[in-house]
């Protein structure tokens, strides 16, 4: 198929990423998500059989492929989102993987492969191996491990694919040789196929992978003839030891599971120290390149807002622009009369933003065209809040304003002693905020004082509201959880140095950073530290958890993306300026501002 | 009727076996389950306690404090509670002289703490927070015990309750279990004990467990070692849930799934405290029984 060819009126077709024996794979972009740019792998199955029995076998085949992997639920296992045959052509639609395969990371490779990284990827192969052969009713061997089936993700994590030939193992059953010379075990020349056939191949992967030595191009079954330290010595006698197990040419010397393997990788990788290095991803050639870049006049310090494909955020060059958050393309802007670091909230087809012009501005998402604005007696930093049809936001005038969305008009202002940058949260309705002396509040929908806590310092960072408690840091150095009820402080927890990091919660885990540079992850419940990750200077962006990663920029400049139940590095990327802002993850992709001028669309 | 029912609503859909959805988090639905609390209504402790010697030992080394209360203040009455089991180590000496020790000392910091807003008008809350209250008062408790009964032991599980919020400090292997409403039982505490961390590691099963000749021995406890180190932690208060505070003469003897029926079958929470303490020496009553169950209605 040609490149820009739309395939049942959704799947528009970029480019072939792959030929397989029966037809391509294609890069394609779903149109049903056309405000963003989802691209999904398209897998082509040229039906060219004259016989009809055969043609029929062959169409089997394909729909258990894709009822195969649809049942299948593993971080390592492509997802499929659709299939369906048209004319002589069968098309599965499957997830997209960002990445490369194994055997093209071997082959572009001057050197070996760190240990610690072949070990990480055996593991994780391990584990996805251990999945596919406890499925129920009958365990599925994949049958075809090998580098090229292997894909590493931008995050560094192996995805299995080309499931054509994974079929549901019924025991006894003869099957007919599947599987690639080289790396298959002698009983699958035989047609016997057990899960025990794919820990010989993973040890046959992993051994290429240690030595670069293409088992295709070796006589079968000699991997014995090659010690894996003969020919790369770096590598651990542990490790070697392992994948020495799992190529037994008897079935009953190899490890018995998939899991058994696992621990043993494990246990090689911790006696030798290579876990511990933790294996970041430096895939050569893999850098992170953002999606797009668009630069302003001046700093962007303040986080964006999408809606319906369009991206909003505020710059020190006065103005609050909108951008197509699938091209990075301009849209509009609109002029203030100071810098913008307010996020703008999206609420009816309105923008809602404030500035440090004194005003809060409402704005046209479409037409970029001012609907009506109002005034404080002071800059506004704080990023307005929607909730029961009110506007709630702090100003340095000192005053938290609640405003009428109908009307444009206050509905009442709350006091405070002196300005108030934090924004607030609004939950069992109430407002809480904390202000530049260290005061938080809480206020009900009337204006009405409920509670108030003294931190010693100011509180800049806004709150999040989870759960039964309020949670947010304090430039005296303290990270509180408060009753979100009453204000009694139900544990504080000692940061390095102050904070006007916006913490982010999730299960029992609340994420926040300091200006010692740490990005810190909390027990909710017990106030430990779960662990800590250093940045090169103060951590002055605010933290977003985004499935199982939380992104978080540094005044270093960089955005990091972290596990978020570990904090093991997934990946970073650097901008040229400090990073104040929050990040944005909308559909697999982060938006992030920079004081270098510019906002980047990153894959997450 | 059912029947007629499902003969005109059934077998619309067809059915999915395939699909599976990954089972909430504890955490996740005591969250949806907190936040859907009614809000308006005031909210009040109900607490009741029980307590037997046993009926194989001639001495009670177990300590019991309940104090129930509301504290009423400016942003209306906020609940209060303070709950404390402890269990003096036997074979020690003294050791109910260490388990008084933990439950007085503990008791006496904490309501010190609270006196002013108990019996004054204190717009402020205190600068301490929760969890370092009941720090305080625990390191109180060991120097205490250290100095007045040398080489004694006691566990301390002991529960501070302010609004919905509950701040347990956990030492030994007295427990804290909460009962839920859709009749889970759930031990939040971590036995501090020898057999505990045996079969935490996987040196032994839980059947192994249960006959291990050395249940008793503790690897912290409260009077004894040089640094104390509470498990110190905040939990919401379940809607509809019974928190209950015991000493392994209850649990030792009674399975999880008898406490839940005995709390639900009772009329009221001191009935059900007192069936808890029948069962258990039923059961043969090899130690002292304490218990205490609380909930928060309204």
């Amino acid at each position: 198929m040609q490149a820009g060819t739309t395939l049942s009126q959704r799947y528009l077709i970029q480019e072939v990423i792959g030929v397989g024996g029966m037809g391509s794979v294609y890069r394609a972009r779903d149109l049903h998500f056309p405000n963003v740019v989802k691209l999904v792998a398209v897998k082509e199955m040229i039906n060219l059989a004259p016989d009809p029995l055969v043609r029929q076998t062959i169409v089997q085949n394909f729909e258990r492929e894709a009822n195969l992997l649809a049942t299948l639920n593993h971080p390592s296992i492509p997802r499929i989102y659709d299939y369906f045959s048209q004319d002589d052509r069968s098309y599965l639609v499957l997830e997209f993987i960002h990445g490369k395969d194994l055997e093209s990371i071997i082959s572009d490779n001057d050197g070996f492969l760190p240990e610690a990284q072949v070990l990480t990827w055996g593991i994780e192969l391990c584990d996805v191996l251990a999945y596919l052969h406890a499925h129920k009713p009958d365990p599925i061997i994949f049958r075809d491990m090998k580098p090229s089936n292997v894909m590493i993700n931008h995050n560094g994590d192996v995805i299995l694919v080309d499931f054509g030939i994974a079929r549901t193992f019924q025991s006894g059953v003869k099957g007919t040789m599947i599987g690639t010379e080289g790396y298959s075990p002698p009983e699958q020349y035989r047609g016997e196929a057990t899960p025990l056939a794919d820990i010989y191949a993973l040890g046959a992967t992993i051994h290429h992978a240690l030595t670069r030595r293409d088992p295709r191009l070796e006589p079968p079954f000699s991997f014995a003839e090659r010690p894996i330290r003969k020919i790369n010595p770096a590598v651990s006698a542990e490790l070697e030891a392992v994948v020495g197990t799992s190529l037994q040419y008897n079935i009953q010397d190899r490890f018995p599971t998939a899991g058994d393997m696992k621990d043993a990788l494990l246990a090689a990788g911790r006696k030798t120290g290579a876990l511990s290095q933790m294996p970041t991803v430096s895939l050569p050639g893999s850098a992170i390149k953002p999606l797009w870049t668009f630069t302003c006049e001046d700093e962007i310090r303040g986080a964006p807002a999408i809606h319906q494909g369009t991206l909003f955020i505020g710059s020190y060059d006065n103005n609050l622009y909108a951008i197509n958050s699938a091209d990075g393309k301009f849209l509009w802007k609109y002029p203030t009369d100071r810098g913008v670091v307010s996020r703008p909230a999206v609420y009816e087809g309105n923008v809602y933003f404030g500035s440090e012009d004194n005003r809060l501005h409402v704005v046209g998402a479409r037409s970029g065209k001012v609907v009506w604005t109002y005034f404080t007696e002071g800059p506004v930093r704080s990023s307005p809040r929607i909730a029961e049809g009110h506007l709630f936001f702090g100003s340095d005038d000192h005053y938290i304003h609640a405003v009428n969305m109908n009307t444009g008009r206050a509905a009442w202002k709350f006091e405070t002693t002196s300005p108030v940058r934090s924004s607030p949260f609004v939950a069992n309705e109430l407002v809480y905020a904390g202000n530049e002396s260290g005061d938080f509040y809480a206020v009900d929908f009337r204006g009405v004082m409920k509670w108030r806590f003294q931190a010693k310092r100011a509180i800049t960072s806004s709150p999040v509201v989870a759960g039964q408690a309020v949670y947010f840091g304090s430039m005296d150095g303290a990270f509180y959880a408060l009753d979100a009820r009453n204000g009694w402080t139900v544990w504080r927890f000692r940061l390095g140095k102050g904070s006007i990091v916006s913490p982010a919660v999730t299960e029992n885990i609340v994420i926040t950073g300091a200006a010692d540079g740490f990005i810190y992850a909390l027990d909710t419940q017990s106030a430990r530290e779960l662990w800590r990750f250093r940045t090169e200077h103060q951590v002055s962006g605010s933290p977003v958890i985004y499935r199982d990663s939380v992104y978080c920029g540094s005044a270093d400049g960089v955005i990091y993306c972290l596990e978020y139940r570990t904090g093991r590095l997934r990946w970073k990327f650097a901008t040229q300026g400090a990073i104040t802002c929050a990040p944005l993850v909308y559909d697999d992709i982060v938006y992030v501002g920079s004081t270098d001028h510019n906002i980047y669309a990153l894959l997450a | 009727m059912l029947e007629f029912f499902k003969k005109i609503f059934g077998n619309k859909s067809q059915p999915r076996e395939s699909i599976t959805t990954a089972p909430l988090s504890e955490a996740q639905l005591q969250s949806i389950i907190s936040n859907t609390a009614p809000r308006y209504d005031i909210q009040q402790l109900l607490a009741a306690c029980g307590q037997s010697v046993g009926k194989q030992r001639d001495l009670n080394e177990d300590s019991l404090l309940a104090i129930t209360a509301t504290l009423a203040g400016n942003g209306g009455n906020t609940p209060f509670g303070l709950y404390i089991v402890a269990d003096g180590m036997g074979g020690h000496q003294y050791g109910e002289v260490a388990s008084n020790a933990a439950i007085r000392i503990v008791a006496g910091t904490v309501m010190r703490k609270f006196q002013p807003y108990l019996f004054n008008l204190k717009p402020e809350p205190p600068n301490e927070s929760l969890q370092e209250i009941m720090q305080g008062a625990a390191n109180e408790a060991q120097k205490v015990i250290q100095r007045e009964a040398p080489g004694s032991g006691t566990t301390l599980t002991a529960a501070l309750i302010l609004g919905q919020q509950v701040t347990i400090a956990h030492v030994g292997d007295s427990r804290a279990y909460m009962l839920y409403s859709d009749g889970r039982v759930e031990t939040i505490t971590r036995d501090h004990s020898l057999v505990k961390r045996l079969e935490e590691l996987g040196h032994i099963s839980p059947s192994e467990a249960e006959n291990y000749p050395h249940r008793n021995v503790l690897y912290r406890a409260l009077g004894q070692g040089e640094l104390l180190e509470p498990d110190i932690f905040t939990i919401p208060f379940p809607t509809g849930g019974t928190l209950m505070l015991c000493s392994d003469g209850l649990w030792g003897v009674i399975s999880e799934h008898e406490l839940a029926r005995a709390v639900r079958d009772a009329p009221t929470l001191q009935r059900a405290c007192l069936n808890l303490v029948a069962a258990a020496n039923l059961a043969g009553g090899p130690d002292n029984i304490s218990v205490t169950l609380i909930q928060l209605v309204g």
